[in-house]
């Protein structure tokens, strides 16, 4: 066997492993870290700034007013309190459906049955979103599917905005979930029955600790991705509002505050990032 | 492989962190662009601002092969609402101008939308006009190129929502009011006044429907003109602190029987039909488009009604200003004048228009040529500091503190 | 696992009720694109085929698929190239701030898509001063699909272990080379599943779209939007919905069959 001489051009990356990093990290981190986190950085200063409302000039005027504005007023806090309890509600709801089915697709089903599931939780992923939100817009309304099948409906409002929320991010929850529990091997739960456990003490013991991070990372997606919806209130929500109607609806014409309450979501989410970063999940995402 | 710790890329994202922070603060552009924007002027005259100094086209070249229209639903119908309703296509094929319509529902949402660019032309309304001139947004017109300007209503020519200082800034389309509707099997008796979406929809709870939008707050205030004359308004756009607290308080008791709230006209179309909505403002287009499908009726109530006068205007950035100042004449002119307001229900601007509509006694139902009648109509304004109806020893409340008051009325 | 009887039938109950859940309002999707009445009146009275003849005939709806798809697979491709580089640089190196450029990577998918659309949308226009275009949505895109990329591949070299790379280089490959015939061969999997998920999320992302697309642009969301409400073109959209409930099984069980374990990252 002959040992090749390393080329001129491999050595000189064996000797620079500094520039070979930054040769491998540098598109990306120019992307996310200029692009991105400059963008956000612009957002966060534009959210000091004031918008004239008449002639639309945005003015360098260094000012709190906006922040002072979303978080005095009562209506807008009534707003922020207002989306995350929905954001809550909605990874509760996704929580309490997506363990049982996640659970049985990963340790209970047969292979087979397990991706067929999969498959069958995964499709309503690429269906529109619009087109499932109007479908809850013909399921939920006056003389529509329920009402003329059950009689009776919630109506357009809050509770709506909440089935359709859970409903649409269901499958952001599943998989995450199912991903954790497909990871914990399945001799880890026969071994702890083997030892006498009750399935209350395995779960407890052994399936808790994979599922923890699993669900958490499920939930920062369900309730980031319902912290910043505005369509699918609009369609269902009857007269409600919540964060992304306001920053939609401010865009252009009242742009530092749209910024402001897009800052405070931002916010929102950091909080909830940095709790559940303990679980592990963020790695899990 | 070896490994070695890199404490390098963390300094890296800090450093670009703190450049990017700093090049925001320094580098974003303030205002709009190119144009410098208007600013404010003491209270005195009509207009209580500067436009900025835009030039005027002073004539027209070829056409650009291109059109971005900004339109009110209605207003450029392209056939596919109705395959017998379009305008648009006759104009493609006379000019070489491919239009793109695009139907905003409030006037927010044109301002908005002109503000992000990319349109060439826009029928704006009298709350979103002047916005769009003190932004630097649109600039003024040239009625010299316009052929259909001389016959529009002279009562509609540099009025205060369309020009500055004598000059205009774009050519009248046509001017209506916002009407109340109501499912005539639910709401019995029939109503007759506004009463009956402010004082007493209780029969309709859930079921009442409302425009979208602040300026809808000059609808309750023309309510409280009629029905609570103590307050003293005057003119439903200038109102101040105290007046603007009791609309708003009308309009949050009247959102308990709100079902939603409308912008798209069409939802609000899909909404009577379903029996989601029963009661409520709306345009005559609306109305319209139920004929056939729901039992509706659409009302002038008593007290009279805000509405709107509409301007087509130019974009200052437009790329494509020959297209555009040919929609305009196009729309404007006497036959397709006449397609539109009856389309839309509406008067139609050009007075000539009244000869080409195929119902004969249209222009006389919607009192086109009655310029009594057009005054009386409360067209929707950009409410301003400066009180519109004159006072002088109170500040009126400014368009933001009406958009602020909306937000805490939808709650 | 075994589970008593009792607890298995369950279980079983809940599983069907939940897919129950799903699969309704798909299923009022189908039946409205054959309802004749345009307003989805239910139950729907009559029944006609009218509304998928006019599909298939929409200029508008075809083009929108059109520049969606192309939208879609720029930004998979750009994402596939950044996301690979960027797993292989926290999977294969070592050095301080690997958490917080791992944190930087999640950020746009872990945002509300109204903040990355909002940031993106500015800066196009206020600070670089460009018009919104096809572009500036495709750059949009590409910044929250790089997450999907990089946690597939990520998963993927996590698994494979840097040992049969440093074989392969200590018989004398170059990294190059080693990448080429060693770790890309390994990956290819990874890259389909995760090229195929980014290629999902952006065909159907609405919100950021609206942000950072230019008058002109009709991606197929944005023209669904657009047609929700409009009476003859609202069954077309419900048209449009069954189609990708039908169209969407093949990408997704390709996907299954990819990556290793079978949901590989994020999904």
């Amino acid at each position: 066997m002959t040992t090749a001489r390393p080329t001129p051009g491999a050595a000189f990356w064996h000797r620079h492993p500094r520039l070979r990093l930054a040769s491998v990290l540098g598109a990306p981190l120019l992307w996310l870290g200029v692009l991105y986190l400059g963008a956000l950085a612009v957002l966060l200063v534009t959210s000091l700034w004031r918008q004239d409302s008449f002639t639309l000039v945005v003015t360098r005027t260094w000012t709190l007013e906006n922040f002072a504005t979303i978080v005095v007023e009562p209506a807008y806090r009534a707003v922020l309190l207002r989306t995350v309890a929905i954001a809550a509600a909605v990874t509760l709801i996704d929580l309490a459906l997506a363990l049982p089915i996640a659970f049985y697709m990963a340790k209970v089903a047969r292979p087979l049955v397990g991706r067929l599931l999969v498959v069958a939780v995964l499709m309503p992923l690429w269906v529109s979103y619009l087109v499932k939100a109007y479908a809850w817009r013909i399921l939920l309304g006056p003389n529509g599917v329920l009402d003329s099948t059950v009689g009776a409906t919630p109506g357009f409002g809050l509770v709506a905005v909440v089935l359709t929320l859970s409903y649409l991010w269901l499958p952001y929850m599943i998989l995450p979930v199912y991903a954790g529990l497909e990871r914990l091997p399945n001799s880890q739960l026969e071994a702890s029955e083997d030892l006498g456990a009750r399935p209350g003490r395995t779960f407890r013991s052994v399936v808790w600790p994979s599922l923890l991070p699993a669900a958490a990372a499920g939930s920062i997606f369900t309730f980031s991705l319902s912290l910043g919806d505005y369509i699918t209130v609009q369609t269902v929500g009857g007269t409600s509002q919540m964060l992304g109607t306001i920053v939609f609806a401010n865009q252009n014409t009242d742009l530092p505050l749209a910024a402001a309450v897009a800052s405070l979501s931002v916010l929102v989410m950091a909080v909830y990032m940095a709790l559940v970063r303990r679980t592990g999940a963020l790695e899990q995402l | 492989m070896t490994r070695r710790p890199f404490p390098v890329v963390t300094r890296c994202l800090a450093a670009a962190a703190v450049a990017t922070l700093t090049l925001a603060a320094c580098g974003t552009e303030s205002g709009s662009g190119s144009a410098a924007s208007g600013e404010p002027q003491e209270a005195g005259s009509a207009n209580a601002f500067t436009p900025p100094d835009l030039p005027m086209l002073s004539e027209l070249g070829e056409p650009e092969g291109q059109l971005n229209v900004l339109a009110w639903p209605g207003y450029a119908e392209d056939g596919s609402t109705d395959p017998s309703v379009d305008w648009v296509t006759p104009f493609e094929q006379q000019t070489g101008c491919q239009v793109d319509v695009k139907v905003f529902g409030t006037s927010d949402e044109a301002v908005s939308l002109m503000k992000s660019g990319g349109y060439d032309v826009v029928s704006a309304s009298g709350d979103a006009s002047l916005r769009l001139v003190a932004g630097g947004l649109v600039e003024p017109v040239n009625t010299d190129l316009l052929e259909s300007y001389a016959d529009v209503a002279p009562f509609l020519k540099d009025r205060a929502w369309n020009s500055v200082d004598g000059q205009m800034y774009g050519i009248p389309h046509g001017w209506g009011a916002n009407l109340l509707m109501y499912n005539t099997k639910q709401v019995q008796p029939a109503p007759t006044s506004w009463s009956a979406v402010f004082d007493d929809p209780a029969a309709q709870k859930g079921n009442l429907t409302a425009y979208d939008s602040p300026i809808y707050i000059a609808d309750a205030a023309l309510y409280l003109m009629t029905h609570q004359p103590e307050l003293g308004i005057e003119d439903p756009y200038a109102l101040d602190e105290d007046q603007l607290v009791a609309a708003v308080d009308l309009l949050k008791q009247q959102r308990q029987y709100v079902g939603e709230y409308w912008s798209d006209y069409l939802k609000e179309v899909q909404a009577f039909k379903t029996g989601a909505s029963t009661m409520g403002t709306t345009w005559q287009v609306i109305a319209n488009l139920l004929e056939s499908k729901a039992p509706v009726k659409a009302i002038l109530p008593e007290e009279g009604s805000t509405g709107w006068s509409d301007t087509w205007m130019v974009a200052a950035d437009s790329d494509h200003k020959t297209c555009a100042y040919k929609w305009m004449d196009w729309v404007v002119s006497p036959k397709i004048n006449a397609e539109v307001a009856e389309w839309f229900g509406e008067a139609p601007a050009n007075l000539a228009a009244c000869e080409e509509t195929s119902d004969p006694d249209f222009c006389k139902g919607y009192h086109a040529t009655d310029e009594a009648y057009a005054e009386r109509i409360h067209y929707w304004t950009t409410p301003i500091e400066q009180c519109l109806d004159g006072r002088t020893d109170v500040t009126c409340t400014d368009y933001a503190a009406w958009t602020q008051a909306w937000t805490e009325i939808k709650g | 696992m075994t589970l008593s009887g009792s607890a298995r039938r369950l279980l079983q109950a809940a599983v069907a009720v939940v897919l129950l859940a799903v699969y309704l309002p798909l299923a009022v999707v189908v039946v409205s694109s054959f309802n004749a009445d345009s307003t989805f009146s239910w139950p729907p009275t009559r029944l006609t085929w009218r509304w998928w003849q006019a599909a298939a005939g929409n200029e508008g709806a075809l083009s929108a698929v059109a520049t969606s798809a192309e939208v879609g697979l720029v930004a998979m491709a750009v994402a596939l190239v950044l996301g690979t580089l960027a797993a292989l640089a926290l999977q294969r190196y070592a050095f301080f701030g690997r958490e917080t450029v791992s944190l930087l990577v999640i950020l746009p998918i872990a945002l509300p898509g109204i903040v990355t659309g909002l940031a993106l949308g500015n800066v196009f226009r206020t600070f670089l001063g460009v018009d919104l275009a096809l572009w500036t949505v495709v750059v949009a895109h590409t910044t929250f699909c790089i997450v999907v990329v990089f946690n597939n591949v990520g998963a993927r070299l996590r698994r494979l272990g840097g040992s049969i790379e440093e074989a392969s280089m200590d018989l004398g490959a170059s990294r190059w080379t080693t990448f080429r015939l060693v770790t890309f061969p390994l990956l290819r999997s990874a890259l389909l599943a995760g090229g195929l998920l980014a290629f999902a999320l952006s065909f159907d992302e609405i919100v950021v779209t609206q942000f950072t697309a230019g008058p002109a642009v009709q991606t197929l969301p944005i023209w669904i939007f657009s047609n929700l409400f409009r009476p003859n073109q609202a069954p077309v959209v419900n048209v449009v919905g069954t189609v990708l409930i039908v169209a969407s099984i093949i990408p997704i069980y390709l996907s299954q069959r990819l990556s290793g374990d079978a949901t590989g990252g994020r999904m």
